[in-house]
């Protein structure tokens, strides 16, 4: 796959790092999460991306969008994760857009045109347990003529403290932990017996649990095939485990970048504290391992563009790799900072809560470890 | 693009007629051709190969023609190494000369000093070594105190090396002298080449933990050096001294990459890592997956590190196409990396492999453990030679991050 980017690719890319200095520094983040918004992202700014085209990257050309693939949305992430910018275009472009790629003409006409145009918000309800697991699903849709009638629970569900639209994955035979018997199902966010209970994380953002109850919902809003969802959860979970290790590196190498700005102000003992040797090297280190992530990353999103065969085993090389030098990165930084890192004044502590967050975002390292050994055939 | 398809069809050709039978067998630990005067080859069509392949310059495949280079270029060679990957075509040639000291030439010798070096690199007539560290001189290498004198036509050298690989075998050493004592250290070394071949110059072979001796101690006493030797300017030898460095360090860098342990999709799209099904058979599997779930964590973080570092090194290689401007400080992150992950990957195997790694000779043990072990003992000197990690750090941090001093 390729290691570099393409015209199209740098030049999203830049306009998003223009977007994201311009509209959404750190500031905008603190201020939407000091307000009185539950939601922590900015409606207008949301407007803004949709206006440039960003929600329809992913979405084919004959539904409104560009169809300008995984790296390209990915590139976008990654300039947003510079400045923790808050919006729901992972869970609606990147996740929902992916996922009602496979629903049925209508729901994708619908939807996808909605997502292009107007912003319409998605979120994918999978987790049920305080890890990610896409098979240890007991959350159950039971035919019922032409309708699926869904009782369950959700958890972690990533922007569904808000989003207009809610795909869920269900179990609709087999038992749970098995590969076959899945479902998916989109449906709106106020449907009559669906309780929504946003969670505020502790990066502030939106999550949320979700409790089914006898919710009925036709037969036409199955995504894919009955009992047979597998597949496109697992491809819809690689091309957004991908994406999301763009996000948390662009969050990484800024978070990396403030600290070395400071290495070179801060004095301590008469001297800048980034001439002594035992933070000269850790700083070393911590740039070869971005430089591994920047590697992964590029090869990772670019492989689903480019029609590659390892497209499953590099998500998991990404987010293994990313997630765990991000850990890295986020509590040297706040060390390298002293006192000040642990003041909530100071940016480098965000990127500590986000960190975390986004480690957990589809499976964290030992996740993608686990799973990275199982794909190489140990 | 067309131009390019051609050139894979005749490649494959010529590599179908010309590389022999022999040469396409993979190779044992004394295979590896060396050259030089007293060259010695494993097997006749050893000679046979490198004489075909040093005559098309693809020996040094993208080193300019009019010095005997294959002239390719970065896409050309790609395919030609992609073409010989294929036929499991052994290395005609491995020498320092290749990997170190035909760069720096290159870029900082004389016209003279470059149609006589660089044709005889190409085609193995001399096999070099390097004389850079003194017992007195490791990492802090510019403080080296082997000095040069000026008599009139001629240099003499007197003084001691170490750590010259393969000292013992080599026909020339490409060496760091001090020429100007009462100059600031970096600002009064010179780069000379220097023939082995004379009464001033012995060497002696150092033993290693591993058991083998693949370096020596080399003295000068009262050699003699023709002033036609010198690279560069009198007293500029540092600037050559550090563009080698990088080179070599790209050289170690590379051995991160090494088989065992990094799991790669192949074209008949298969995965396996390495080291994991090298442990399989030491430690057992239980449903497919490796017995020992400790083992097995640690094996896959080495190879998703090992994998994320071979990217890497494409990365460097695909970014650099363009530009053309060869290693770079960011070099220095290369060798780090690959020569930690080097070591790492050994002490992985110690640890697959239980006692059968601790084997040193005779009976109990195959020959193939008996080469890990000693294997893993040589790792050791990889974050050592070729400025240590620490020093590498260093470089990071200094040259790459702009940090302080």
């Amino acid at each position: 796959m390729s290691l570099v980017l393409n015209e199209e690719q740098v030049f999203l890319k830049d306009s998003a790092k223009k977007f994201a200095s311009e509209k959404t520094p750190t500031t905008h983040f603190r201020e939407v999460r000091d307000s009185e918004i539950d939601n922590c992202y900015d409606d207008k700014i949301w407007q803004e991306m949709v206006s440039l085209g960003w929600t329809g990257i992913l979405v084919p050309e004959e539904f409104g969008g560009s169809n300008f693939g995984v790296a390209g949305i990915s590139s976008i992430l990654e300039e947003l994760g510079r400045t923790l910018t808050p919006s729901p275009l992972f869970s609606t472009a990147v996740v929902g857009v992916s996922l009602i790629k496979h629903a049925s003409d209508d729901v994708k006409k619908d939807i996808l045109t909605k997502v292009v145009q107007d912003g319409l918000r998605l979120c994918f309800a999978i987790e049920e347990s305080n890890h990610h697991d896409p098979v240890k699903i007991s959350c159950e849709a039971k035919k019922d003529g032409s309708n699926f009638i869904i009782s369950g629970e959700k958890s972690f569900v990533i922007d569904g403290g808000f989003a207009d639209k809610v795909i869920v994955a269900c179990r609709t035979s087999g038992e749970k932990g098995s590969k076959e018997g899945l479902s998916l199902f989109v449906l709106d966010s106020d449907s009559k017996g669906l309780t929504i209970m946003p969670t505020k994380m502790v990066d502030s953002r939106n999550a949320a649990n979700m409790k089914f109850e006898n919710v009925k919902v036709s037969s036409d809003t199955l995504i894919g095939k009955e009992d047979d969802a597998y597949e496109i959860i697992e491809s819809v979970l690689d091309i957004s485990r991908a994406a999301i290790s763009a996000e948390m590196l662009g969050s990484a190498l800024q978070a990396y970048e403030i600290t070395l700005d400071y290495l070179k102000e801060r004095e301590q003992f008469g001297s800048k504290i980034g001439s002594f040797q035992a933070l000269q090297h850790r700083a070393a280190i911590m740039f070869s391992e971005l430089e591994l992530c920047k590697s992964c990353v590029i090869e990772s999103i670019t492989s689903f563009d480019e029609g590659g065969n390892d497209s499953e085993r590099l998500a998991s090389l990404s987010k293994a790799k990313v997630g765990e030098v991000f850990h890295l990165i986020s509590n040297e930084s706040v060390q390298m900072h002293g006192g000040i890192g642990v003041t909530d004044e100071y940016d480098i502590g965000l990127y500590l809560k986000r960190a975390r967050v986004a480690e957990q975002i589809f499976g964290d390292s030992n996740f993608h470890k686990n799973r990275y050994a199982e794909l190489t055939g140990y | 693009m067309e131009n390019l398809d051609q050139f894979r069809k005749e490649t494959k050709e010529w590599l179908e007629e010309n590389c022999p039978p022999e040469m396409r067998k993979p190779m044992g630990p004394g295979d590896v051709v060396w050259g030089g005067r007293n060259c010695k080859f494993p097997h006749p069509d050893a000679k046979l190969w490198l004489e075909r392949m040093g005559e098309k310059g693809w020996t040094c495949p993208t080193w300019p023609k009019e010095y005997g280079g294959g002239g390719l270029s970065f896409d050309e060679n790609k395919i030609l190494q992609e073409e010989l990957m294929a036929i499991r075509a052994r290395p005609a040639l491995s020498s320092f000369g290749i990997w170190m000291l035909g760069p720096a030439l290159l870029e900082f010798a004389s016209e003279e000093q470059k149609k006589k070096y660089i044709p005889e690199i190409v085609k193995g007539e001399i096999r070099w070594c390097q004389g850079y560290s003194e017992p007195g001189s490791g990492s802090d290498l510019a403080s080296l105190k082997t000095k040069a004198e000026d008599n009139g036509d001629h240099f003499v050298v007197n003084g001691q090396k170490v750590w010259t690989s393969y000292a013992d075998d080599c026909d020339m050493i490409f060496t760091l002298v001090r020429t100007g004592p009462q100059e600031p250290k970096h600002d009064g070394i010179s780069f000379l080449l220097i023939d082995m071949d004379q009464p001033g110059v012995t060497t002696k072979p150092i033993k290693l933990i591993s058991g083998k001796s693949p370096f020596c101690e080399t003295f000068f006493d009262n050699a003699i050096v023709p002033k036609e030797n010198l690279v560069s300017e009198l007293n500029k030898g540092w600037d050559v001294a550090k563009r080698l460095l990088q080179h070599e360090r790209n050289m170690i860098a590379g051995m991160g990459l090494g088989g065992a342990g990094s799991a790669k999709k192949k074209k008949d799209q298969t995965i396996s890592s390495g080291m994991a099904t090298m442990a399989k058979t030491y430690v057992g599997e239980e449903e497919g997956k490796l017995a020992n779930p400790g083992l097995r964590q640690k094996i896959a973080s080495f190879d998703i590190n090992s994998h994320a570092f071979s990217l890497t090194m494409r990365r460097a290689s695909e970014e650099s196409k363009s530009s053309n401007s060869g290693p770079s400080p960011a070099s220095s992150m290369f060798k780090y990396y690959g020569s930690e992950s080097n070591k790492l990957r050994y002490e992985l195997m110690l640890e697959a492999m239980g006692t059968k790694a601790l084997g040193w000779e005779g009976e109990g043990f195959g020959p193939a453990e008996l080469a890990i072990t000693r294997e893993w003992l040589r790792t050791k000197a990889n974050s050592i030679e070729g400025g240590t990690s620490e020093v590498q750090l260093n470089i990071i941090a200094k040259r790459v991050l702009d940090l302080p001093q």
